[in-house]
């Protein structure tokens, strides 16, 4: 023990690190005997991975894998970044070494689920990318109130509110303003939340449930009371088709995964960029992570710490209501009772897990769509893993982040407190 | 804690009730009132801006049912008098509807403390939270815990009622308990928050609900879809007005409501437990200078907040439905957090909310039938409600009453 903190004298670690450490090497280690023991002994046949879709221009082969060979590789590969981290650790760079075990884990899942049969790998991670776009503007919205320093528990009512206007507008207007109509409505409840946490410092878990509450019964109330009885003329509306980028589109793999959807996909590449690069590179953007962090400092140093926090809040609730649009213009064409079923909570958790960064946001919003489109592909390959447990992953995954079991999320520091000026 | 320089202290109530570390309630100068219930605040706070609270989401919800028939509006342009005598006569309809459908007869009563019973144990579970400093969104996981637990208990066992119907309550409590605890824990230990833990534990556990009710050992024999097998007779809450009308579904569950509500009083205001409760509440640096566990006290809070919620739960398995099927817990857990804010997050204030709330719950069944007007409203007129409660400066703004006490925090945020 004394021997290895000598040895180690170039950055001086935290008690907390060093166990996450420990943790983290242990874990490497269990998952190793997992996918020896579950993926790997007894599992024959060769796994039949596509590469590409029917309608790509350049068709890469199929990807054929001995099922059981690649789980022992992965095993041992596992068991190998174990005992690094065990002893030598990986220092800047465990977080993405973690995301790649993580990685190998699926893809060791894959192989034996897949094993002796072909499975279109490219499909499944087409879906992953579909799957991700509400969860990746929920969190984005979260983002932006949370970085400065009002908590956003609405966004699944903003999510519905976002899609029913969608529904209704778009219907008579077409899908353009039904988007209008939801980035609007979106704005609009984060107003009120605002208006509430700010002006009045309602409790600000409060006012999101308030919002989730009130949105849930006016949208269901309005479609029960409106929209049943003219599905016809108020409740279809045209959804985007998916449109392939000239070029990007066409490369192998990833061009068909990342590059051949629709409108909303890439407002979701685009904003995702454009928020990053305003919150961390620009003068708006180190303004509000101050009023998030510490507003006291910020408003002695003259930023309008209310202006700050009205306006990103209302752009975070129109950014939930285009993404609330796209479940019916993006993609069911008609709106349902309580259709985003639970979205906007895995926004929340994206944003937790992706540790209040858009980026970071927009990697657990795919990680979360991978597991949701897994479970979608599972009943494709008959296996005997209950899908629920998929469904469930994002959940237990933001438990063990803000936990801080593997991996710490510090939310800004006036997170959820209202400001008084004085 | 090292946020703790600014924020919370500088707003909230008045500094003399920061500055101690004894809860509201047992202080001296406090009105009889206040001593005999461990209620904050003088009356208009306590009785009245609750009822404008009501009062005027209802006049809002008037507003919506009044807006939302496409036909009616159109009338409006061609004949102003009828079309303002017609929504006056569908406003009356819906809310006739709404008052018989819940107090009207003696099947709206039964129905309104039917739905009263899950909703008065979950708010109890979200009030002694709100009481302890801890905001337990997680009562509808807990309920959902609770109920299968109560559930395996209720056809697993086969014994008289006398040991039956306990042993299922108890498995019910243990089941929200665990549930409610393994945040608590979290918190204590790891500093992570509740409020994203209970969240998070909300979905694992619909999640969860969803899988067990296929698995063999849960699932009813030669089912495809998801539904439990039946609690065995000795299991169920007897129903007490089956003398009058064996359809009335009231049962013995409200008696275990009250009883939860008188001992979370009792735990509350009577005991050191409850005095500690309270204390990390109030003031959490406090008292643990005063020499409390803190730790202990978020534990021993959640785990009984999740043990009144897995109540809730299994009062609605064991009284009204008999078996689980997905959604079993109807969204009440949301509901309670309203409804401990509407009852001041005390257990008289909780079970005089949970009335009401059942009541909007039953009667907006008959709404629905007399005037067509969704039940769907009710949730739109419970989130105003709140939205009054917690904003009492609205109420104050609308009827000008004075001296009303500003929003309470109860979430000190996140980054703790």
């Amino acid at each position: 023990m004394t021997a290895g903190t000598a040895t180690v004298p170039r950055v001086l670690r935290s008690p907390a690190e060093i166990r996450r450490s420990r943790i983290i090497g242990i874990v490497y280690l269990l998952l190793a005997a997992f996918v020896l023991i579950v993926f790997a002994v007894g599992t024959e046949g060769d796994a039949t991975f596509r590469l590409a879709t029917p309608d790509d221009r350049f068709q890469l082969p199929d990807l054929m894998l001995s099922a059981a060979g690649l789980s022992y590789t992965v095993a041992a590969f596992l068991a190998f970044l174990g005992g690094v981290q065990l002893t030598r650790g990986f220092g800047k760079s465990t977080n993405v070494i973690l995301g790649l075990a993580m990685a190998l884990v699926a893809f060791a899942f894959l192989g034996w689920a897949a094993a002796g049969k072909s499975f279109s790998l490219v499909g499944m991670l087409q879906l992953t990318v579909v799957k991700s776009v509400p969860i990746t503007f929920g969190a984005l919205s979260g983002v932006m109130c949370e970085r400065v320093a009002v908590i956003n528990i609405g966004i699944e009512g903003m999510l519905l509110s976002g899609a029913f206007m969608g529904a209704l507008i778009g219907s008579l207007a077409g899908p353009w303003m039904g988007i209008l109509a939801g980035v609007l409505v979106g704005g609009l409840l984060a107003f009120v939340l605002a208006v509430l946490a700010i002006r009045y410092r309602v409790d600000q878990i409060i006012a999101g449930v308030v919002i989730n509450i009130f949105a849930l019964g006016i949208t269901s109330y309005l479609t029960s009371s409106i929209l049943v009885e003219n599905s016809d003329t108020l409740n279809q509306v045209a959804i985007f088709r998916a449109w392939k980028v000239p070029l990007l589109g066409d490369i192998p793999f990833i061009g068909p995964i990342f590059f051949n959807h629709n409108f909303f996909v890439y407002a979701m590449y685009v904003l995702v960029g454009v928020i990053a690069f305003a919150l961390f590179k620009t003068r708006w953007g180190l303004r509000s992570r101050a009023v998030g962090e510490h507003p006291k400092a910020a408003d002695t140093l003259g930023i309008n710490v209310f202006r700050f926090r009205y306006l990103n809040v209302i752009l975070g609730g129109m950014i939930a209501g285009f993404g609330g649009a796209y479940f019916t213009v993006g993609s069911a064409g008609a709106f349902d009772e309580n259709m985003t079923s639970g979205r906007g909570f895995i926004g929340l958790a994206a944003m937790i897990f992706g540790r209040w960064h858009p980026v970071g946001a927009l990697g657990a919003a795919l990680v979360f769509g991978f597991s949701d489109s897994l479970q979608a592909k599972l009943g494709i390959l008959q296996t005997p893993i209950p899908g629920e447990f998929l469904l469930m992953a994002p959940y237990i995954v933001t438990v063990i982040v803000v936990a801080g079991i593997v991996g710490r999320a510090r939310p800004p520091a006036a997170d959820g407190q209202p400001y008084v000026k004085e | 804690m090292s946020d703790e320089n600014d924020g919370p202290e500088t707003d909230g109530p008045a500094p003399e009730e920061r500055a101690t570390v004894e809860p509201a309630g047992n202080g001296p100068g406090r009105g009889h009132w206040a001593r005999i219930t461990g209620a904050e605040g003088d009356w208009r706070s306590l009785v009245l801006v609750p009822v404008l609270a009501v009062f005027t989401a209802l006049v809002i919800g008037a507003i919506i049912i009044a807006v939302s028939d496409i036909e009616l509006l159109g009338l409006w342009g061609e004949d102003a008098g009828e079309a303002f005598r017609q929504t006056l006569a569908r406003i009356g309809d819906a809310y006739g509807g709404l008052f018989t459908g819940a107090f009207g007869s003696v099947r709206g009563i039964s129905e309104t403390l039917t739905w009263a019973t899950p909703l008065i144990l979950a708010g109890l579970s979200v009030a002694i939270g709100f009481r302890a400093g801890l905001f337990n969104i997680g009562a509808e996981g807990q309920m959902l815990m609770g109920g299968m637990l109560a559930l395996v208990v209720g056809f697993q066992l086969n014994l008289t009622i006398w040991l039956h119907l306990p042993l299922a309550l108890l498995g019910g409590f243990i089941g929200g308990a665990i549930w409610g605890g393994i945040p608590g824990w979290l918190r204590a230990r790891t500093g992570a928050h509740e409020v994203i833990t209970t969240i998070m534990f909300n979905w694992i556990a619909i999640r969860f609900v969803d899988y067990a009710l296929k698995t063999p050992f849960i699932q009813r024999e030669g089912r495809p879809d998801r539904i439990s097998k039946d609690v065995l007779e000795s299991a169920r809450l007897p129903k007490l007005l089956e003398w009058i009308d064996p359809q009335l579904r009231l049962n013995a569950g409200i008696i275990v409501a009250l009883l939860a509500a008188w001992a979370v009083y009792w735990l509350l205001f009577r005991s050191t437990v409850g005095f500690e409760f309270r204390a990390v509440g109030a003031n959490p640096d406090g008292a643990k200078y005063a020499g409390m566990n803190v730790t202990r006290s978020y534990i021993m809070v959640m785990a009984v907040a999740g043990g009144l919620g897995g109540l809730a739960g299994s009062t609605q398995i064991l009284g009204v439905l008999g078996n689980a099927t997905p959604g079993f817990s109807a969204n009440l857990g949301f509901d309670a957090i309203a409804l401990a804010l509407l009852g001041r997050s005390h257990p008289f204030g909780v079970v005089l909310a949970g009335i009401l709330f059942g009541a909007l719950r039953a009667g907006g069944q008959q709404m629905q039938v007399a005037s067509d007007v969704g039940i769907d409203l009710i949730l739109v007129i419970q989130a105003l409600i709140v939205v009054f409660i917690a904003a009492p400066e609205l109420i104050r703004a609308i009827f000008r009453v004075k001296a009303v006490k500003g929003a309470e925090q109860i979430t000190r945020g996140w980054a703790t």
